[in-house]
């Protein structure tokens, strides 16, 4: 008879036995933090830390310096940086609540009606969650001037609102729903559309959430519309005027280091934050991620 | 026989409508696009002209950065950046499902915060702490230590930036295909595991073989996925760190920015397509062995 009692997972509370998985995890955790609590530091530094030899890595005398720098630059043309933080954030909450309708719409369809091409659709969805949009960057560009998207706001929506894994995810979680839910509401008289917004919307809140925060992210983080498609300064994001602060930061550019760094912490943030409050909800749809 | 269907049920397209329209727009004619364009010689200017197979011929025979560098670079990064995260982020996953749920929620939401930094605000921490001289702090450090003389040229040097680009890569990848690898640990019905110990198992590597892996299979399957996802869209990375297209002496040169290099650089839009092609094939290879291992049909 072996001593090997088994595993156990998802325990209540803590063991000796663990420590060991805490001793492999915890420094792990610690160095995949480091660069993440070094944007902390370095956005705080005072122009004399940044330039300090050896680098430091904590921050002595912190500061609000390369934050109001930042507000008050405007770039080469002129445009002040409010402007691209305003861009983004209008583009990012346009997108996001679009994408989640859209995604619950198809993923109500796919997952409770009955139609002929059902199955193939949700093939093919799940095939395109492979989709690299990088690598059809060319066609992507001449389909873009060809409907004459290039240079204006909707170009920074439009491309993003189809979102694969947001529809796959909303479909899996939708397939749990019973169905005698549904019919006992269609008996109580309740139209297609009251069965979609009071029923299967309250039901698949944690899949909204998570497509919420993966929209998000993709939106927020997006570079390629603003360096691609447009060439008006003024429709340009947040993300890609960071992107033009980092290339003058040829290395030693230091006070360009700190604004950078400033601005890499605006970035971040929103994401932390969104993550932290939406968390359980995205682990609870993850349970249904399975590609079967 | 299609049953009625209710009077007041609106047809399931009115739903699909919305997305089906900006699904085809946007990934199904840019990818038709692609096959086409890659037919033809197109300077972005003057109309298309078909001339066969001649893009993919020139490609293969013609091409001798792709052939030597990008070919090698995208598939040595891809080989170590795909399977290297995906292991990692299953071990995590595993070791991370076996704490208590306070710590296991913080240990986890440290885990996949470098994942929600986009390569752009990376870049400018990495560029930082790779710096090229005596201020960068990896040479700073390095310095002080006595293990180097002189500071290095980290991400100007073909020598290490595929392993800078690799590293940063892997730090990254810890996203949405490991919250559903340890979701898929956490939901293992326990049943199963004490059948497994009647049966003999008396190893936790026996127990993750048996038992562990095939009861999480399809998330296995989404999280390989999203690993070879991410691994391709990783192409800009090279060029973020070193702050050049080409690369320097192309070694951080993947095939994303080959096209970049083919398309908005040179105008070759023909060419840069049939690269687009190549470059989908290559990732619906690598899925299609990911769907050999965990999917459960073919």
């Amino acid at each position: 008879m072996s001593a090997f009692q088994g595993t156990r997972m998802n325990p209540s509370k803590f063991h000796r036995s663990q420590l060991k998985f805490l001793a492999f995890l915890i420094p792990l955790a610690i160095f995949m933090a480091l660069p993440i609590v070094y944007i902390f530091f370095h956005a705080f530094k005072p122009i004399d830390e940044l330039f300090a030899y050896p680098p430091r890595f904590f921050v002595d005398n912190p500061t609000f310096q390369n934050f109001v720098d930042l507000f008050t630059k405007t770039n080469d043309t002129g445009v002040p940086m409010s402007r691209f933080l305003f861009n983004s954030v209008v583009i990012t909450l346009i997108v996001v609540v679009l994408t989640v309708i859209i995604s619950t719409m198809a993923g109500y369809a796919l997952s409770k009606k009955n139609f002929r091409m059902k199955k193939a659709i949700f093939e093919i969805n799940t095939l395109a969650l492979m989709f690299v949009p990088a690598a059809v960057m060319i066609p992507r560009y001449l389909l873009i001037d060809e409907l004459g998207l290039i240079n204006t706001f909707l170009v920074h929506i439009l491309p993003l609102l189809a979102m694969p894994i947001g529809l796959f995810l909303v479909k899996q979680f939708i397939d749990q729903i019973p169905d005698e839910l549904l019919e006992a509401a269609r008996l109580d008289g309740a139209s297609d559309f009251q069965i979609f917004v009071r029923i299967i919307i309250p039901l698949v809140k944690p899949a909204i959430a998570t497509i919420a925060i993966l929209s998000f992210q993709l939106v927020w983080n997006s570079v390629e519309s603003s360096s691609l498609y447009v060439n008006d300064e003024g429709l340009k994001t947040f993300s890609f005027y960071m992107s033009t602060l980092t290339s003058t930061v040829e290395g030693n550019n230091v006070a360009g280091q700190g604004l950078a760094a400033a601005a890499s912490l605006i970035m971040f943030v929103p994401n932390l934050i969104i993550f932290i409050i939406l968390q359980s909800q995205v682990m609870n749809t993850m349970a249904h991620s399975g590609i079967k | 026989m299609k049953k009625k269907a209710n009077k007041r049920d609106y047809s399931p397209w009115m739903f699909l409508a919305p997305y089906i329209i900006f699904f085809t727009t946007f990934i199904i004619i840019p990818v038709a696009a692609a096959i086409l364009l890659s037919f033809t010689y197109f300077n972005a200017i003057e109309t298309p002209t078909f001339i066969g197979l001649s893009n993919y011929v020139g490609l293969i025979t013609q091409d001798e950065v792709f052939m030597q560098k990008i070919l090698p670079n995208t598939l040595t990064f891809a080989l170590i950046v795909g399977p290297g995260g995906y292991i990692l982020s299953f071990i995590l996953a595993w070791a991370l499902a076996q704490v208590p749920k306070r710590m296991r929620t913080v240990l986890a939401l440290i885990i996949y915060s470098p994942s929600m930094t986009a390569g752009v605000a990376m870049a400018v921490v990495w560029t930082i702490i790779f710096s090229g001289d005596e201020t960068g702090y990896l040479n700073s450090l390095l310095l002080t230590m006595g293990v180097l003389l002189e500071p290095i040229q980290w991400l100007q040097s073909p020598e290490y930036l595929m392993k800078i680009m690799i590293f940063v890569t892997l730090w990254g990848s810890m996203g949405v295909g490991f919250l559903a690898m340890l979701s898929g640990v956490l939901n293992i019905n326990t049943e199963i595991y004490e059948a497994g110990y009647i049966d003999g198992i008396n190893n936790r590597f026996q127990e993750i073989i048996y038992i562990t892996i095939p009861s999480m299979k399809p998330q296995m399957l989404f999280g390989a996925v999203m690993a070879v996802v991410g691994t391709f869209q990783a192409g800009a990375i090279g060029v973020a760190l070193s702050g050049a297209n080409p690369t320097p002496q192309y070694a951080g040169q993947l095939m994303v920015n080959h096209l970049e290099d083919y398309g908005f650089i040179r105008y070759e839009m023909g060419y840069a397509a049939a690269i687009s092609v190549v470059l989908l094939i290559v990732v619906y290879l690598f899925s299609k062995v990911a769907w050999r291992l965990f999917g459960e049909k073919d």
